[in-house]
């Protein structure tokens, strides 16, 4: 029997964008076990409701995380304005999908390239954060910030795009298919990318299922699950499916988020498509809201859920968020076993991990 | 237009005894654990434990109303995964529980406040 030792993985390592310590149980090279810590970056927000009411607290739920930002602020809402029992004007609907959309491609994105850099592909790594600025620039002429742009209110959003901004996104988003495609062909045709995803870290349908997997992560299983199949904002509207892929390894989750990226584009031209042209934005609310509700929202790394106390004070008794990291670590720790000690990083990397939405 | 789902969405308040067998119920159909929330809301604590059907997208959650002196069972000898929203619970809001898989005695968040949500909280606001 080969002699066991436990090594010590990150908070700090070159492959991490976030801080995450894994103790690795391994016999010579293999893993034979990993167990993990996290607590680096805990920060209660959810504490706050005591300080903020509900209508600042959407501030605090776009701060949760840089990347899902918009995300964040527009499950909160969804889950006020269910307590409160109003319908946002249908304008603002397909203007948080069309936010949305765009965040759920720079994450994706940001993603490919942090892979990349994982396998040691620096050039693919450099191009798929170029094609990324685009969408952050798209983010930025519409709604004033790259990353973290608070439009969000209870009952709809703050702020419109008028149509030569949609204009201007359709044309950018012509630009980024093109180049995308360029891209894709690497990660998915070249015998280097492939060497280094296919058949590793195999996570099967059963075990994805059993282990609670979210998101693309628990998609490239085989377990075919979107939450914007609830329809939520202006999903109803928009025609599409769930991007599956049977093989549970690396690079079925790298097809998956590619095929996500593709799908998030056609989601983009179709909600331009069919934005009513109307003024209102936001319903008015009144009062405080009484009650509670689950949100189920997809975001880019899969099912978050939003729980929302309310007592119809204007400060909310209890808001909690489960963040899909939070739901993918377990499937995280079985799938790092029998894998090799130099295949770590980057199968920490394929579960996309976001250390500070989960410590919120 | 796309098809959209309008699940059954169910919130069920059982008693503590009755929890491993509605968790057993629910694994052996199918259910996969989407969530466990706890909350401290008029000196008892409300737990949450929801599951959902990825195929129907059906959502059933079971809420625990305890004391705080009450202890209540693991579930993650049924849901392994259940292991860190119960180290969760027990950190953040000082839930009693017995028999985790793999408990980070409260050194999961790694805060030095003990139970920040729980019932000392209320205390030290009044």
């Amino acid at each position: 029997m080969a002699k066991r030792s436990v090594i010590p993985y990150g908070p700090q390592h070159p492959v991490l964008p976030e801080p995450i310590h894994l103790d690795l149980v391994v016999e010579d090279e293999k893993v034979v076990e990993a167990i993990p810590s996290i607590g680096f970056i805990h920060r209660g927000l959810e504490s706050l409701v005591d300080k903020r009411d509900f209508n600042q607290m959407t501030y605090v739920a776009e701060r949760t995380c840089g990347i899902c930002s918009f995300q964040h602020g527009m499950g909160y809402c969804e889950a006020v304005e269910h307590i409160f029992g109003i319908e946002i004007p249908e304008r603002a609907k397909f203007l948080r999908t069309i936010w949305a959309e765009l965040g759920r491609m720079h994450s994706h994105l940001l993603w490919l390239g942090l892979l990349a850099d994982g396998f040691g592909f620096e050039n693919l790594f450099y191009q798929c954060w170029r094609i990324r600025e685009k969408i952050l620039d798209m983010q930025e002429m519409t709604s004033g910030g790259r990353l973290i742009f608070s439009v969000n209110t209870v009952g709809g959003v703050i702020k419109d795009i008028p149509a030569d901004m949609l204009r201007t996104i359709l044309s950018t988003i012509d630009d980024v298919e093109a180049e995308l495609k360029v891209v894709q062909r690497t990660f998915l045709d070249d015998y280097t990318v492939q060497s280094r995803l296919k058949g590793v870290g195999v996570l099967t349908k059963e075990q994805a299922h059993d282990l609670g997997c979210a998101g693309p992560f628990g998609r490239a299983s085989g377990i075919n699950t979107d939450m914007r199949k609830l329809g939520y904002a202006a999903y109803p509207h928009i025609d599409f499916e769930p991007i599956i892929s049977n093989d549970g390894d690396s690079y079925a989750r790298c097809e998956c988020r590619i095929g996500e990226l593709f799908q998030s584009m056609d989601i983009l031209r179709q909600a331009i498509a069919k934005i009513p042209n109307e003024t209102d934005l936001a319903t008015p609310v009144k009062g405080n809201p009484n009650g509670e509700y689950f949100m189920r929202v997809e975001q880019p790394r899969g099912e978050a859920i939003y729980y929302v106390k309310a007592n119809g004070k204007p400060y909310v008794e209890r808001f909690r968020i489960r963040t899909p990291t939070f739901a993918n670590l377990p499937g995280l720790c079985e799938m790092l076993k029998n894998t090799e000690l130099a295949d770590i990083g980057l199968l920490v990397l394929t579960i996309d991990p976001c250390i500070s939405c989960t410590e919120r | 237009m796309a098809e959209v789902i309008h699940p059954e969405e169910i919130l069920e308040e059982i008693e503590a005894s009755a929890l491993l067998t509605k968790v057993m119920e629910k694994k052996k159909d199918g259910y996969r654990l989407s969530q466990i929330c706890a909350a401290y809301i008029d000196e008892k604590y409300e737990l949450s434990y929801s599951f959902a059907d990825d195929e129907t997208y059906q959502y059933v959650t079971y809420r625990l109303v305890i004391d705080t002196d009450v202890e209540i069972p693991s579930i993650t000898e049924i849901i392994p995964q259940a292991l860190f929203y119960e180290n969760e619970m027990k950190e953040l809001f000082g839930v009693k529980i017995k028999m985790i898989s793999l408990d980070y005695e409260n050194r999961l968040y790694r805060i030095r406040q003990e139970a920040p949500l729980g019932p000392k909280k209320a205390e030290k606001a009044e």
